[in-house]
């Protein structure tokens, strides 16, 4: 038998590991615990958990296969990784729809349990890949009968044979820990902690996963464990952090740091519905939350609370913000105030309700009646919800207008390492509201500041009693006006309101030269695609800069000189160009598309591909 | 020592706005507005304290008239712009303004779901049984048979009853009145204003230009005695010029009964708005002209119940009193964080 001595040690710079399997088996609940033990090594982590739309599709079928991916690095990485070495295989239906992503020569560790005859069937194998030689030569094939293994690790602790068997998941962590050389510990600790009213099923897990750890350590046929050292991040204290937790944390920031109670108004939607799960955690931040009877009300319920005082936020996904748009309406007309976080998914209609995709840019921008204007930013990945959140709420106050804040279900739900902040470090977001008059003044609600904003007065306030409202307002009174030269009027003001943004926010920042052959231009969740492919074609000496935007209306006041100073702009989106659109029409150049609506976020392959293409 | 300063005392006049009033003339919103204006200072509670929101429609012009803190919202949606604010500042006195297609047809979702929650606002429904603003087609509320501009051949929905729906979503508190009865519109207000829960009122509202005479066998002089009949809590149902007819119950089903000739007031039905049991005040909603009752006016019902916006706000105070109040910084950090030196 093979002792550890005689195992190998192989440094790797980083890793992608891949844990599918069908949505019963713990593979969410895998990879946050691979990903979590990774980040506590020190590595930088970027993650890609993919499930299906079905809650329970049929076990064992393709329709029911969740993965989570796991990209691990000893440098700064930006995305979950594009081609994975290590695929983890719970059934063959998992096999069968993970199998291309796989590097040639990458690690394949089966539950070989799970390829019986049914099982094959229904992944559509006509001969079983573990034993037909199909695999052999191409991977690094372990298979291993984790329902035999499972069961005798957890025998005698008195479960029942299906408790037994949902211990698999464990036991498939173990060995992945074992090949990536991972402390058991923060896994250890999650179980205490999880099961603590079953110690029966902690003792199970527990036994499974150090099973799995043991198999890697005595099995003679697996020879080699891999390491990835510590990733050199700037010094500070550091979590894990998903993208809707950090956009909750981050309103709920922007609420204390303006002294507002957080008011959120949503009905559930995916992947939107964790960020009214995350706040309803935390009343005692003063944070309210009302779940609305539709997005309708969410919406609407959002204004009342704006009118009322409140940082007010609303939250929802393609199809609710659909039927927010005539309150939008309301809220711009009315200069309250106010967040709408649209976290994309696949469309159009309910579309691909669990995958991610970056088409409702022009929704936001142009999905309301009327002239309708209203500032949007994108988050970029994860942690930057949190910074977005913020930047939104100083805007909306500044300003007096509802804000468009764009996430995605990729960034919504991938997580990376946060280096976590100090709130007396945070900017403070001043707010001030009108007091009661002295004898002799008058109050007018659209009396307009050097900003264009008009005052928020708050009712209770004895003197400043006023009526808002759906119809054009008389500009400085805010009494409801006909005149044609009035409505003119107000539309441009609304209009220059929100341009005059772009003398608020920082100028359009370039990684790379500020002219050369091709401008990368990206918003939203591509970026870590954009940004790590862009770095690519620079070491290999291509002209070639990225510019990443988080403000879309207004576009940051540079960015057109910025866009004339390279030959051409490649714009990649997970929509068919919808961002050309607007930078078409607004700057007269032609730019060039790299479009994708699979529901899969971009690949850095695909990015550098294109970027050859374009520049020699 | 402190000087107690007396709040100013308020006129009506003192809750007119400085807006013209644009409704047609002889509108029945006319008298309701003066109703309002006539209770708001009644009620104790200073201007700056009270909301007015509405949706669309001519009834949703309302808040424009009423010198308070008012909101003109979109078609339906007043219940939930409602909800927002009241939730966010219970210390507001927030009014809910809103027409039959308003309140029952593009927002009949958002009412449903604002009275079960039983938030402590006060919805007054002008019901005039067509669309007005948008000048005259038939509403949740028209008759069967109507004729209007989008039903030339009349309509061919059953009509919906405000009150039955408002007791179906567990009102704590119901009541009906009519624009041209303003003593009684007047006491209406001002008790659905003392409620504490959501009050619904359903106003009969004269629409004279495209619904002219809808509510008039409530209204004229000579048939309202027989048509209408007037709630009192703990008393029984009469009605009738004379006070010579009743309602009682035969089984689960009303019926009007002459008094004298062997029936006395005490077979009849007595009214009961305290009673913890719905039924009967549903019972009391369904009871229609056309189907040869009285139709009754006043507080169907007006029950205690724990309210929204107190509970959203208690589980905040509970929160905070068991866990302490927030500290981001403590959240930052809990769980599992490493340290990058
Ligand atoms: C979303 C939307 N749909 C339609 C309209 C047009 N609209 C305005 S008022 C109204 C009907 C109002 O009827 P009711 O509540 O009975 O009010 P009334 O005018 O009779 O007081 C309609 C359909 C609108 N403003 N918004
Ligand atoms: S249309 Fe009817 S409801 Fe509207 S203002 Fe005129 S009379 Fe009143």
């Amino acid at each position: 038998m093979a002792t550890v001595a005689e195992k190998g040690v192989e440094q790797l710079d980083a890793a992608t590991v891949r844990f599918c399997g069908d949505s019963g088996d713990g593979m969410q609940l895998a990879g946050t615990q691979f990903t979590q033990t990774s980040a506590l090594a020190g590595n930088d982590v970027a993650t890609f958990p993919d499930f299906p739309a079905e809650i329970r599709a049929p076990r064992g079928t393709k329709a029911g296969v969740s993965g989570f991916q796991i990209h691990f690095s000893s440098h700064e990485i930006f995305t979950p990784g594009d081609a994975v070495d290590a695929l983890v295989a719970m059934n063959p239906a998992a096999l069968a729809t993970n199998l291309v992503d796989l590097r040639p020569g990458g690690i394949l560790v089966c539950n070989s349990s799970a390829f019986d005859k049914k099982g094959l069937e229904q992944a559509g194998y006509e001969t079983n890949p573990l034993e037909d030689g199909s695999l052999e030569g191409q991977y690094k094939l372990h298979s291993v009968d984790m329902t035999k293994v499972t069961r005798d690790a957890v025998e005698g602790l008195g479960l029942s044979v299906k408790e037994a068997d949902r211990c698999r998941n464990f036991f498939a962590m173990g060995l992945v820990f074992w090949l990536y050389d991972r402390s058991l510990d923060p896994t250890l600790r999650f179980i205490e902690d999880k099961f603590a009213k079953r110690p029966d099923v902690v003792q199970a897990n527990t036994a499974a996963l150090k099973a799995g750890f043991n198999y890697g350590e005595t099995v003679e046929a697996i020879h080699t464990q891999y390491h990835v050292p510590k990733a050199k991040l700037e010094p500070g204290t550091y979590r894990n952090i998903m993208g809707n937790t950090a956009l909750a944390w981050g309103l709920m920031a922007a609420a204390k740091a303006s002294e507002k109670r957080l008011y959120l108004g949503a009905y559930p939607i995916t992947p939107a519905s964790d960020i009214l799960h995350e706040l309803c955690k935390h009343k005692n931040y003063d944070v309210m939350t009302f779940q609305a009877e539709d997005e309708i009300a969410a919406m609407t319920a959002t204004i009342g609370a704006a009118f009322a005082g409140a940082m007010a936020v609303t939250a929802s996904s393609g199809p609710g913000i659909a039927l927010k748009g005539e309150g939008m309406g309301l809220a711009v007309i009315m200069e309250l105030p106010m967040i709408v976080i649209n976290v994309q998914r696949g469309g159009p209609s309910t579309g691909l309700p669990t995958k991610t995709e970056q088409s409702d840019l022009l929704q936001a921008v142009f999905g309301r009646n009327g002239e309708c204007p209203m500032p949007i930013i994108a988050a970029s990945s994860p942690g930057d919800c949190f910074d977005t959140a913020q930047e939104a709420w100083r805007l909306a106050v500044k300003h007096m207008t509802p804000v468009f804040l764009l996430t995605d279900g990729y960034i919504a739900n991938g997580s990376e390492p946060w280096q976590v902040p100090k709130f007396s470090d945070l900017p403070k977001i001043p707010i001030t509201h009108p007091g009661p008059l002295n004898e002799g003044e008058e109050f007018n609600a659209y009396q307009r500041d050097e900003w264009l904003a008009r005052p928020w007065a708050l009712p209770g306030t004895p003197t400043l009693e006023h009526r808002l409202g759906g119809l054009e307002k008389q500009d400085v009174t805010g009494n409801v006006s006909y005149d044609p030269t009035n409505h003119q009027h107000m539309i441009d003001t609304r209009a220059q309101k929100v341009a005059m943004i772009a003398e608020d926010i920082p100028e359009q920042a370039v990684d790379g030269a500020t002219e050369g052959d091709l401008l990368v231009l990206s918003w939203g969740g591509p970026y870590g695609a954009c940004a790590t492919a862009v770095h690519t074609a620079q070491k290999a000496g291509k002209s070639v800069s990225h510019a990443h935007l988080r403000y879309i209306n207004p576009f940051p006041k540079n960015l057109g000189d910025l866009l004339g100073s390279f030959k051409r702009v490649l714009i990649p989106e997970l929509n068919c160009g919808q961002l050309s659109v607007l930078i078409r029409d607004r700057y007269m150049i032609d730019t060039v598309g790299l479009n994708k609506v699979q529901g899969k976020p971009f690949t850095v392959g695909e990015i550098v591909e294109k970027i050859n293409e374009l520049v020699a | 020592m402190s000087v107690e300063t007396p709040l100013p005392v308020l006129k009506p006049a003192d809750f007119a706005s400085d807006q013209e009033v644009r409704w047609c003339p002889g509108c029945g919103d006319y008298s309701i507005l003066a109703q309002m204006k006539k209770v708001m200072p009644t009620l104790g509670v200073p201007r700056e304290k009270v909301v007015f929101i509405s949706g669309i429609g001519c009834s949703s012009r309302f808040p424009y008239y009423m010198n308070t803190y008012g909101m003109h919202t979109i078609h339906g949606r007043a219940p939930a712009v409602a909800t927002g604010l009241k939730t966010s500042r219970p210390d507001l006195q927030v009014w809910v303004i809103t027409g039959d297609g308003d309140g029952l047809s593009i927002g009949g979702n958002h009412l449903m779901h604002c009275i079960r929650r039983n938030m402590d606002l006060n919805i007054v429904l002008f019901n005039n049984r067509i669309y007005g603003l948008t000048k005259g087609q038939y509403s949740p509320t028209s008759p069967l048979g109507k004729r209007t501009k989008s039903t030339p051949m009349g309509a061919i929905d059953n009509p919906l009853h405000p009150l039955s729906i408002a007791i179906g979503c567990e009102a704590t508190f119901v009541a009906r009145s009519i624009d041209t009865n303003v003593k009684h519109l007047e006491q209406t207000l001002k008790r659905a204003a003392g409620h504490k829960g959501t009050a619904f009122v359903e106003v009969y509202q004269n629409c004279n230009v495209f619904n002219d005479g809808a509510w008039s066998y409530a209204k004229d002089r000579d048939t309202k005695a027989e048509t209408t009949l007037e709630l009192e809590h703990g008393k029984p149902l009469i009605f009738g010029k004379d006070r010579d007819k009743g309602v009682r119950l035969n089984g689960l089903e009303p019926e009007v009964v002459e008094l004298g000739k062997g029936i006395t007031e005490d077979d009849l039905l007595f009214h009961d708005e305290k009673s913890a049991e719905p039924s009967l005040a549903y019972l009391l909603s369904r009871m229609r002209h056309e189907d040869g009752f009285p139709e009754p006016i006043g507080v169907f019902r007006s029950v205690d119940k724990p309210r929204y916006d107190e509970l959203i706000n208690d589980q905040i105070t509970q929160a905070t009193s068991e866990r302490g109040p927030g500290d981001l910084d403590k959240l930052f950090n809990a769980g599992e964080t490493w340290t990058v030196e």
